[in-house]
């Protein structure tokens, strides 16, 4: 327990990726079985004690400590499992600590009158960090950055291979992982990947690159899409079993019975998780409705159906295509859409053109419809065949060119690792009319990327020299209608949110550009961004473009 | 009739004032005659009349403020006593930092000890605490909640040790206060036997010298200026903890920020402050050393001077032991710095 113990804390203040890759791969080497399995799973969420509650934690404490002194402590922490945690007064002559396969094995046969027992008797053997993970793994709130896309990579590096074979035997695997271990520790074969029903890693494309690709590349040698602006899924129907994959293998199908359901073929599709209200596709803000809830209601699903537009197929009954080019693949993804006939499955239709140049026009001025919608273009080269990763040359993503606003930085933070000692995360609002009628600035998004290192310096210059508070690590910036810094931000899309004060919300906001010149009284105002979300939230609807 | 304790020692706004004796104990402003536990800033202030306290604590605040920091010193050595209007004055061991005293003071049969700031375990740059036997204990509570229980020191430094091996392209900043703290862990860092060039601040230089002159080995050490940017690839650098905040990391390339603190036993405290590698260690008692030395002196009366007195008086209520809150105004606490 002791070494999971020690990664958990240890990765609970290391922001950077690279970093925790490092730690967990670390701790793969020198942590035997079964404990490094049970330590992969708790990371990635892959266990849950029924007959754990914070209500046993919380009376085991109150049986042990002064309600008094505990509540003074509670107090100043702020978290129950890491106050119990700090303030549990061990008792002399406790057990000998058990290991974290112990604990696991215990919570997951116990019943719930056997654990407060089992708790007391571990808190007592453990010192703080242990205790503290040991309440975080029983309550299922680790919550230390690491999502299964990290841990898979975690394992690519520890056993030296591609990540994407990690990807495709993950779900034939399950936790404690004792067969994935021995593999990639080279003491045996490969476990085979044929669970049923299993995900096949992704092939990815690559952002074109408008310089020197059109130029390179034959256009007629390949399709365009539309690049639609939902999830990329993995829909699988194979034995009798269905699944619905994230594009890095997670299995989302809980949260889309409605999906699941539509899925009335034999085979894999490759396609675009979306808001469909019958072949009208919905905005992301609406499909991450559905993507917040883990089991979503009736209600919900009546609101925001979901549907598949698929634009690949890699299984056809089972018959492997991946080897086939694309063009082939296609028509028989075609057929199946076809024989399928169902309105929750739907086809990504191929976008004509006779050279670049007309592409480019069909991209800037997308017709009426779903594709107005659409995050710019996909390219893919007739011939491929379906490759795992991001092969060179065979597809591309042409992105839309992004939305920008003018906005004025409000508050700074400072960055870590290559950046640390500047402030390098930035705060920015646009204006609104408050009550009184006096306008002022709403913060609006974050952004911590778009900017040189040379602009990094002068934007740390700048919050150093206009702070007007501070609050740990955070710096309020002076923005007023008479000095204020102007940012122009480019972002991909606009939601309506909640948690924003300003009722928005950004996706992949970046400073695209410091308007050193331009008066911070002349940013934008949030009737802009509120026009612009209208103008997305309702696409001109019965219209179905070029499909 | 039995004699009040505040007969003896009392509070003032300077501080806590001795009317027999006429001279003050870490007074928070300047006075005729002062009593100095030890070298922090806040308990040892310049501008004093006559100054006694250790030799080395006097060493310290002519480092920090120059020699004439007093109108005259009196060096006390640990365990010789000096008599001042009938008080008798005894400076021993408080663990805190080097030179760090409690002062025993006795008179008509009653013992006061004013603990200055102390902790129980072992330190390898300074003398250990040892508990005498009183009426009232006067204690610091800086750590005064039940949820501060300091790990082993070997453990925290073994952290920072392996941390070095994980990743020995990134410079490892250790935020520390710049006297006793810093020093401390130089002397820790050796013990594990980390012997390569530690880095150190500018602003802690002549306290490392001075430590060095009283018999505390540091190992070879060298200023972090920035000509010496490649040397820093792997190596610890000591730095006080607003450093970490300022534009002066910036020339250590993918730095990981440490911090050597008490308070970076709670995670939300690490987090607030960025830091990466929370080191906790501290040089005040912790909840338990707290709790275990009041019930080893068993005073009669026990008073706080600053810190998290809430706690402490409660748990002073269960154990029948009477106490009372001194809020002394103007005693920082340097671990926080
Ligand atoms: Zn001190
Ligand atoms: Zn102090």
């Amino acid at each position: 327990m002791r070494a999971f113990a020690v990664l958990l804390d240890r990765l609970a203040f290391t922001p950077s990726r690279n970093a925790k890759l490092v730690l967990l791969a670390d701790h793969l080497r020198s942590t035997l079985d079964p404990d490094r399995g049970w330590a992969l799973a708790a990371l990635t969420g892959a266990l849950s004690f029924s007959a754990a509650k914070p209500a046993i934690i919380r009376s085991a404490a109150e049986a042990r400590i002064d309600p008094q002194l505990f509540a003074l402590s509670y107090d100043y922490v702020g978290d129950l499992a890491e106050t119990v945690a700090l303030a549990w007064p061990v008792r002399p002559g406790a057990n000998r600590e058990p290991d974290l396969s112990q604990v696991v094995d215990a919570l997951l046969t116990a019943s719930k009158h056997e654990v407060p027992k089992l708790l007391e008797g571990w808190l007592d053997a453990m010192d703080a960090d242990g205790r503290w993970a040991l309440l975080k793994l029983m309550t299922g709130a680790l919550r230390v950055g690491v999502s299964a896309r990290l841990a898979k990579q975690a394992l690519a590096d520890f056993g030296g291979v591609p990540v994407e074979q990690i990807e495709e035997v993950w779900h034939s695997q399950h936790p404690p992982y004792v067969d994935l271990f021995a593999w990639l520790e080279g003491r045996s074969e490969r476990p085979s990947p044929n669970a049923p029903a299993r995900f096949r890693p992704v092939m990815l494309a690559q952002a074109i690159d408008e310089a020197t690709d059109f130029a390179r590349y034959d256009a007629q040698d390949y399709a365009a899409e539309w690049k639609w602006d939902g999830v990329r899924v993995q829909a699988v129907n194979e034995g009798g079993r269905r699944a619905l994959y994230s594009r890095t293998g997670d299995d989302i199908g809980k949260a889309f019975p409605d999906v699941l359901e539509s899925l009335g073929f034999e085979g894999v599709i490759d396609g675009e998780l979306l808001v469909m209200h019958g072949h009208t596709i919905g905005g992301f803000g609406d499909l991450q409705q559905r993507l917040n809830r883990k089991t979503p209601d009736a209600a919900l699903m009546g609101k925001h159906p979901a549907g598949i537009r698929a634009y690949d197929l890699l299984m056809d009954g089972d018959e492997d295509l991946r080897e086939q080019p694309f063009s082939a693949r296609r028509g028989r993804l075609e057929k199946l859409v076809a024989r399928a006939a169902n309105p929750r499955l739907d086809l990504s239709p191929l976008v004509a053109f006779p050279d670049w140049e007309a592409l480019a026009g069909i991209r800037a001025d997308p017709p009426a419809g779903d594709p107005q919608l659409s995050e710019g273009l996909m390219l893919k080269r007739l011939d491929s065949p379906y490759v795992a990763g991001r092969p060179k040359g065979l597809w591309f993503k042409w992105k839309r060119d992004p939305h920008l606003v003018d906005a004025v930085l409000m508050y700074a933070q400072r960055g870590h690792g290559k950046r640390s000692g500047f402030y390098s995360d930035y705060t920015f609002g646009v204006w609104r009319e408050d009550s009184n009628g006096d306008r002022v600035l709403v913060p609006v998004g974050k952004a911590y990327f778009g900017f040189t290192d040379e602009e990094l310096k002068q934007l740390d210059k700048y919050v150093r020299d206009h702070t007007i508070d501070r609050f740990g690590p955070v710096r309020s910036i002076r923005a007023d209608m008479q000095s204020g810094l102007v940012l122009e931000i480019a972002f991909e899309g606009l939601q309506r949110s909640t948690r924003h004060k300003s009722g928005v919300a950004m996706r992949f906001p970046r400073v695209n550009r410091i308007r050193w010149d331009k008066p911070s009284r002349e940013a934008d105002e949030l009737a802009t961004l509120e026009a612009l979300l209208s103008a997305l939230a309702r696409p001109a609807r019965g219209l179905s473009g070029n499909s | 009739m039995k004699l009040k304790p505040q007969a003896l020692l009392c509070p003032r706004p300077a501080g806590l004032y001795c009317p027999p004796g006429d001279f003050y104990i870490d007074p928070t402003r300047p006075v005729d005659r002062a009593v100095i536990t030890h070298g922090h800033a806040d308990h040892a202030r310049a501008g004093h009349g006559v100054v006694a306290a250790t030799p080395e604590t006097l060493a310290i605040m002519a480092v920090r403020y120059g020699e004439d920091f007093a109108g005259r010193v009196e060096p006390l050595r640990y365990g010789e006593t000096i008599e001042r209007g009938g008080v008798d004055v005894t400076l021993v061991p408080a663990g805190h930092i080097l030179g760090s005293a409690q002062a025993v003071l006795r008179w008509k049969g009653m013992t006061i000890v004013v603990s200055g700031d102390y902790k129980r375990r072992a330190d390898p740059t300074c003398a250990p605490f040892e508990p005498i036997a009183c009426d009232v204990f006067v204690t610091e509570a800086t750590f005064g909640l039940p949820v501060f229980r300091h790990p082993p020191d070997s453990d925290e430094i073994a952290k920072l040790i392996k941390s070095l091996e994980q990743f020995p392209q990134r410079t490892h900043i250790v935020g520390a206060y710049a006297l006793g703290k810093a020093q401390r862990i130089i002397r820790l860092l050796r013990q594990a036997g980390h012997d390569q060039v530690i880095y150190t601040h500018g602003a802690m230089a002549r306290l490392d010298e001075l430590y060095t002159g009283f018999g505390v080995d540091l190992g070879p050490l060298a200023p972090a200026t920035v000509e010496k940017k490649a040397a820093f690839e792997g190596a610890v650098v000591i730095a006080p903890p607003s450093a970490l905040e300022g534009t002066w990391v910036r020339r250590f390339a993918d730095p990981v920020p440490c911090f050597a603190s008490g308070w970076m036993r709670v995670k939300a405290r690490a987090r607030q402050r960025h830091v990466e590698l929370p080191l906790i260690i501290s040089d005040h008692a912790d909840w338990d050393e707290l709790t275990n030395t009041i019930s080893e002196v068993r005073p009669e009366e026990l008073w706080v001077t600053h810190g998290a007195e809430e706690a402490l008086l409660r748990w002073s209520a269960l154990n029948d032991i009477p106490a009372k809150a001194l809020a002394i105004v103007g005693y920082e606490d340097e671990d926080d710095d």
